[in-house]
């Protein structure tokens, strides 16, 4: 894989995470991530429109003059958008109608007009591709993580609903984890979706604490290093 | 001979951290009594279960957080924060009811914030309301006070504690639950129909308030808080319920009295409204700060859709209480006013 690429996939997934680092997005993160289906569901369909729209907007990027370029990149995404809402439509309605209206809202989720805005607009079409890619798959990493946590603390169970996406062969994968549970309605409620983003944000800079202090050389500011001082003299 | 020679300051106060949070667990033991009198033994395994999972979170972050564990744990706050939530629940509360509670108001509230001190928020209300929200069911079933039946024994509280179902309480509307569901009884009718209703409001419950008021006031004897805070959210209080008691009708929201010594108010007003942290600093601040929380208390209380307010009044006036200090800010000595001049 190009160094390149692989920068793309780590701060797409990661180091530039839209929902853990950028932090756009929050609404239809907070308020989809009820359980895994539905943010599964949202997820997909905010990777799809970040590609096509980082793909159109990539192809269109030097021809739309500067003064333009933002009414044209949200035209563009508001296309996209209503595309995946008639594919929606036509193969998954039950689950079309469980997002509602968090799938137009899709249309101005900013880090799809972020991503236009600062990458696809200035790269060719391939890095375009491949940034919306890792940016989406980044985005709905995190919803899936959230709503396995809302779902789990918020009803005891994972998995459900499974068969708005995947057909009625998926009702069967809803999993029983905890039983005789008392359902911890906070985690299902707003409030639990900005305590427990918070927390994984949290978790995340933890992480990255923990990495940094693992890597840390032995540096040359070390013992028996010279040290430079402008004011008086060190005896 | 030898003056000898201390720095600045010379003038300290006398209390430290430990010590206020000491006397202040000591104000609450005539409340704790009384509700352990009315309502058995359940008081007490709440409390000793809040106690053991409080220093327990706070010793896990304070160990996250790379803090000296013994230093912050001898200073009490955390018991205190325990105590309080565990007076807040009903007692015969189950093990993880508490432990839930304790967490939320010990890691979510305090250390995420940075610890005691930063804290913008009441520890003790914020474990309160995640569980208000989160398992309404447990959290508004009070046993009935012992004068009108049989309190569950000893062993008994332990099995509840634990989770079992094996034992006995008979659960019954609390006087504010009974106030708000009424419709159409004077409230004259509503006493004699009920006999949950004491003198001035629940059997029990005006006992209960009697003590905590006791202990608040040996506080403000100790100069532990100023009398600006309790001081307001009481005369507000009483000032609401007096203007729309419209004399006992059946739309009346109940007498000062009732509202005085009902539910949690003089805890809250004593022991909650008065946390030095998450409230207003400056003495006029205190007093509006009060004076609202009372406002609040009694507008979810009559017209809300809580029986009592005290958590959710509190929580609302600690988003408002750097507003509050910021126009109550005092002036410093020898500063004169601007408009002074005009």
């Amino acid at each position: 894989m190009p160094s390149d690429l692989k920068d793309l996939t780590v701060k797409g997934l990661w180091s530039n995470n839209p929902a853990l680092v950028q932090l756009l997005g929050l609404c239809p993160l907070l308020a989809v991530s009820t359980n895994v289906a539905n943010a599964l569901g949202l997820g997909l369909a905010t990777l799809f429109v970040l590609v096509v729209s980082n793909v159109s907007v990539s192809l269109v990027r030097n021809i739309v003059s500067n003064a333009i370029r933002l009414p044209v990149f949200v035209l563009i995404i508001a296309s996209a958008v209503t595309c995946t809402e008639l594919l929606m439509q036509a193969y998954s309605f039950e689950l079309y109608q469980v997002l509602g209206i968090f799938l137009p809202l899709i249309t101005t989720n900013c880090a799809i007009l972020g991503r236009a805005e600062a990458f696809a607009s200035k790269n060719p079409v391939v890095p375009a591709a491949y940034d919306g890619l890792m940016m989406g798959l980044g985005f709905a990493l995190v919803l899936v993580a959230l709503g396995s946590i809302r779902e789990l603390l918020g009803t005891g169970v994972l998995f459900a609903d499974m068969q708005l996406l995947f057909g009625t062969r998926a009702e069967a994968w809803r999993c029983i984890v905890f039983k005789d549970y008392e359902p911890f309605l906070l985690a299902v409620l707003p409030p639990g979706a900005f305590i427990f983003t918070g927390l994984l944000i949290a978790l995340k800079n933890r992480l990255d604490q923990y990495f940094a202090s693992k890597n840390v050389k032995p540096t040359a500011s070390d013992a028996g290093s010279k040290r430079a001082r402008v004011t008086g003299v060190i005896r | 001979m030898m003056l000898q020679q201390v720095s600045a300051p010379h003038l300290r106060a006398g209390q430290s951290t430990e010590e206020i949070m000491l006397r202040v667990l000591l104000a609450l033991v005539p409340g704790i009594i009384a509700m352990a009198h009315f309502f058995g033994a359940g008081v007490f395994t709440n409390i000793i279960g809040a106690c053991i999972a409080a220093v327990l979170c706070e010793s896990l972050c304070l160990r996250l957080r790379d803090r000296p564990l013994l230093l912050y744990l001898k200073d009490y706050s955390a018991v205190v924060t325990a105590v309080l939530l565990a007076l807040a629940l009903p007692p015969y509360s189950p093990w993880w009811l508490i432990t839930i509670g304790t967490v939320a108001a010990i890691a979510l509230a305090k250390h995420v914030f940075g610890g005691l001190g930063s804290n913008p928020f009441n520890p003790a209300m914020v474990g309160y309301v995640v569980l208000l929200i989160s398992f309404p069911v447990q959290m508004t079933q009070w046993t009935a006070p012992s004068s009108l039946a049989a309190n569950p024994g000893v062993w008994d509280s332990v099995l509840a504690m634990i989770g079992s179902e094996a034992y006995d309480a008979v659960t019954m509307a609390t006087p504010l639950d009974l106030l708000k569901q009424n419709d159409g009884f004077m409230v004259s009718a509503l006493w004699q129909q009920y006999p949950q209703f004491g003198r001035f409001s629940g059997v029990g419950w005006e006992w209960i308030n009697l003590a905590f008021l006791a202990g608040g006031v040996w506080l403000l004897q100790q100069k532990i808080f100023t009398w600006h805070a309790p001081v307001g959210m009481l005369a507000v209080l009483g000032l609401m319920s007096a203007l729309f008691y419209d004399g006992g009708s059946s739309s009346s929201g109940g007498s000062p009295l009732f509202h005085w010594l009902s539910g949690a108010t003089m805890l809250g007003a004593f022991f909650i409204v008065t946390d030095p942290v998450s409230g207003a600093t400056s003495n006029l601040g205190r007093l509006i700060f009060g004076a609202l929380v009372g406002l609040l208390v009694y507008c979810i209380r009559v017209w809300g859709s809580y029986p009592d307010a005290v958590a959710f009044a509190v929580l609302l006036m600690n988003f408002a209480a750097p507003f509050i200090d910021y126009y109550t800010q005092p002036k410093p000595y020898g500063y004169q006013a601007r408009d002074a001049d005009k």
